[in-house]
């Protein structure tokens, strides 16, 4: 459902942006104020989702529980997927985030003949764990734009990066992480078309972040190995940006500018977007929480006293037929 | 209705194959006999003071519905939304990765893909999102949103009354997101509505009147127990004598009222009594506390804080040190994860201390509540009691890790050690299918009914799928359980997908081993059938 919205909207917006450049000559819109809005309103989009989310308060512990309990027995507890303790949680959290641990287990189940069949499925989980490292590692490199010296960290995940020391027809040197996001992103995007389920529960809403993403690694990586860019032009237009003394050099092309508008675009949608599991996921309290349930008592703010029956209640109705059957009674 | 037989019954399921038709255009739902629970009746709504009460027939083309019911539930969700984190986070987050998707054991017995948990929530998302977010307002269907309508109304009610908040799918979501949370919120909402079933509102309003699910009342359940200790008695040569509302008695003992009715759950509540007699333990059964189970949970969480609130309030009344539970599922998940917040705190009982072995149960220090197969294990670890694990020779066991228990709480090595030092023949299903990935009964929250027959042996499916591994692997004629749910409806799950097996507690198992200070030489297990060696063949 909806993936040629999507790719039109993508598409819609390229053209925009190469429009909105090349043909119209709106480089200043492009270049300082779209960018400028949309990091404000991914900050304070950013913020207003997680405090939003945070005044919801937490009335029960529910964490889903994926090992051995702790208990006063002697049975070996299981502390990273079954924590008691903050410092489990914080483990339990750590492997969540870092390594997508729940994702890990993931399984596949088939129907042959009548009998079910459930195996090991990881699949899912390598594309994840490719697409968001590979992003990670992009944009960590893309601070080089941001700062007048690049730091070492920066230089150093450069070097690692494109360690492989091949070049494309004399271009620069290849980065990795643009081959595994785009094969991560393909397959993504790929399970969406080609599994049946997948596609049934897909949203525009899924589509598009996976579009617009690849609309930027596509004119990112057009620019990198294809068309040279002024490197040092952009330079010159992400250090004013950085310092608040914007400025629009001459000689950057549309493809920049397009690229630089997916990216606000992206900024832009990313608060009121799915794309806000990367917030959610600290504050879900399935896996938040230490199962210490029985140890600690779990507050909730909003606690209300109800109506219940009481024992005098009940024994008012069953009295004599306690007292025929010999069962003692607190009222005679 | 007559079920199909059981190879027909899966063999159209195609979990690759899905309708031409978008979700959302699906409707109305078609509510398909086998598949949906009676609707509850007036009366039963009344008398715990729900919202609606009347009569309510879920194929009557009209509800009867309060004139603004769409306001209410908007409110509703508002109102949830507001108060519970999960729910809040949980409709914000889901990115549709389809983890989840082919976890569920309904969607694997039925390919409806609404049984998927990610279209089960959202069929609920896409209201939320319609009233509470700048994307559904602007973008509308696009965004993932619709109208709340009746024919939506309809849908939600099909299909959180077929989810058995097992929480498995949220074991392996990325994010944690709890489709029992979802169906719990919505299950909420629909009983805004009076739009309970009959098989859930039934048990609450007995359950409130006189403490227990089948409506039991005190002087039934005292001979009920007297006819259980008459059979103890043919069976071992002693007598043993129920302690009923005993004030001053050290511990409470609560269990499921499953377990005081129906077989094989009256042999597990045998094999208790038998347990506490052979080591003296000074403990009180109560007629008004008589039911561990919450069927107050599938309803609302407020209901379920109504109908447990006896628990405490009979310890404090009969003036006992701590509670010991039964072995029972969500009840296990209702005690462990909401009491102490709901009652706590728990300051007028002790720490339980196991009054035998003298083992402190620090776990259990705030709510002072322990789990039989915890106090059982611990007494076998001190070789309190005595075995003859040969009475139990006939029987091949599997442990089926009941889905509360598993997820709501993490007790898997407990019952397997019981099991082990009571039974010579053991084995595991496969990995996959057990401990926190285990497969559910497919009639958890409230859908044992008989009407739902279809819906239960699809969802059961893929237990019994893995009990036919083992029963055809290591000759498994036994799945041994901790939850009164299982035990009333794994033996038809197992007639229709695995005759030759059956069903049982744990604490059967262990009392039918246990060898008792001055018994007689037993011929019997607890169901009167000849042990392994004592003839009959």
């Amino acid at each position: 459902m909806g993936i040629g919205l999507a790719l039109i909207t993508v598409l819609g917006l390229i053209f925009f942006a190469y429009f909105g450049t090349a043909v119209v000559g709106l480089n200043a819109l492009f270049a300082i104020v779209f960018p400028y809005a949309a990091f404000i309103i991914f900050v304070l989009g950013f913020i207003y989702r997680i405090v939003k989310w945070g005044k919801s308060p937490v009335p029960y512990r529910i964490p889903t529980t994926a090992g051995q309990h702790y208990s006063s027995l002697w049975f070996k507890q299981n502390k990273i997927d079954n924590p008691s303790t903050a410092w489990g949680v914080a483990l339990r959290m750590f492997f969540e985030v870092f390594t997508f641990r729940s994702l890990f287990r993931n399984t596949k189940a088939e129907l042959l003949q009548g009998r079910l069949y459930v195996g090991s499925s990881k699949w899912l989980w390598l594309g994840a764990i490719a697409f968001h490292y590979s992003f990670l590692v992009i944009f960590l490199r893309h601070m080089r734009f941001f700062t007048p010296e690049t730091p070492w960290v920066i230089d150093t995940i450069e070097s690692l990066d494109s360690f492989l020391q091949v070049h494309i027809l004399g271009s620069p040197l290849l980065y990795i992480t643009n081959l595994t996001i785009l094969a991560a992103l393909l397959y993504l995007l790929g399970r969406r078309i080609l599994d049946p389920k997948i596609k049934y529960i897909s949203l525009p809403s899924d589509y598009f972040p996976l579009f617009l993403i690849l609309g930027i690694i596509t004119t990112g990586i057009l620019m990198r190995y294809f068309f040279k860019v002024d490197v040092t032009a952009i330079k010159e237009l992400t250090l004013g940006l950085v310092y608040f003394k914007p400025v629009v050099p001459k000689g950057i092309g549309s493809l920049f500018y397009i690229h630089l508008f997916l990216v606000s675009i992206l900024f832009a949608y990313f608060p009121f977007s799915k794309l806000m599991h990367m917030g959610g996921v600290f504050l879900s309290p399935t896996r938040n929480l230490a199962n210490n349930n029985r140890m600690e008592r779990h507050v909730n703010p909003w606690e209300y006293p109800v109506k219940h029956r009481h024992y005098e209640e009940y024994e008012d109705e069953f009295r004599e037929k306690m007292k025929k059957a010999g069962i003692p009674v607190e009222k005679e | 209705m007559a079920l199909p037989r059981p190879e027909e019954l899966i063999s159209d399921v195609n979990l690759k194959k899905m309708p031409s038709k978008p979700w959302m255009d699906t409707l109305p739902v078609e509510f398909k006999p086998g598949f949906y629970c009676y609707g509850a009746k007036g009366k039963n709504l009344a008398y715990v003071d729900m919202p609606n009460a009347r009569d309510f027939h879920v194929t009557d083309p009209d509800w009867k519905l309060p004139e603004d019911w769409k306001n209410i539930v908007i409110q509703g969700i508002k109102q949830r939304i507001e108060r519970f984190r999960t729910f809040h986070v949980f409709m914000d987050i889901c990115v549709r990765c389809g983890a989840c998707a082919d976890k569920c054991h309904f969607f694997i017995g039925t390919g409806d893909p609404k049984n998927m948990p990610v279209l089960r929530a959202e069929l609920l998302r896409s209201v939320y999102r319609k009233y509470f977010t700048s994307s559904g307002k602007i973008f509308g269907r696009n965004g993932g949103a619709r109208e709340l309508d009746l024919d939506v109304l309809k849908e939600l009610w099909y299909y959180f009354y077929q989810c058995t908040e097992c929480r498995r799918c949220s074991l392996f979501c990325p994010y944690g997101i709890d489709t029992a949370e979802i169906t719990i919120m919505a299950r909420e909402l629909l009983n805004l509505l009076g739009l309970n079933t009959d098989w859930i509102s039934g048990p609450v309003a007995n359950c409130y009147r006189t403490g227990n699910h089948l409506g039991i009342e005190p002087h039934t359940m005292k001979s009920t127990l007297e006819f259980m200790c008459n059979d103890i008695e043919d069976i071992t040569g002693i007598r043993i004598e129920p302690p009923i509302n005993k004030k001053g008695a050290e511990i409470l003992f609560v269990t499921p009222s499953g377990d005081l009715f129906a077989d094989p759950g009256i042999y597990n509540c045998m094999g208790y009594m038998m347990l506490f007699h052979e080591i003296g333990l000074d403990y009180t059964w109560s007629t008004f506390a008589c039911e561990g189970g919450n069927f107050g949970f599938f309803t609302s969480l407020e209901m379920a804080k109504r109908l447990h609130s006896k628990i405490y309030e009979e310890a404090k009344r009969l003036k006992v040190k701590w509670i010991l539970g039964g072995e029972c599922g969500h009840m296990w998940r209702v005690w462990h994860q909401y009491h102490d917040t709901w009652f706590g705190p728990i300051d007028f009982l002790e720490v339980p201390v196991s009054p035998i072995t003298g083992t402190k149960f620090e776990h259990a220090k705030s709510t002072k509540i322990v789990h039989i197969s915890e106090f059982t294990a611990d007494l076998i670890r001190h070789g309190v009691l005595k075995f003859d694990k040969s009475r139990n020779d006939n029987l091949i066991v599997t442990f089926h890790d009941s889905c509360n228990v598993s997820r709501g709480m993490g007790m898997f090595e407990e019952p397997r050690y019981i099991i082990k030092n009571v039974c010579n023949h053991f084995y595991d299903m496969p990995d996959e299918t057990i401990r926190e990935q285990t497969f559910c009964c497919g009639s958890g929250s409230g859908l044992n009914a008989g009407e739902i027959m279809e819906q239960r042996m699809r969802g059961g499916f893929p237990r019994a799928n893995a009990v036919r591994y083992v029963h055809e692997k290591f000759g498994v004629n036994l799945v041994a359980n901790i939850c009164a749910i299982d035990r009333a409806a794994l033996p038809p799950l197992m007639n229709y997908w695995v005759p030759g097996v059956r069903v049982s507690g744990v604490t059967e198992l262990v009392a039918n081993a246990m060898i008792m200070k001055g018994e007689k030489e037993r011929e019997m297990n607890l169901r009167m059938e000849p042990l392994p060696g004592k003839g009959g063949e």
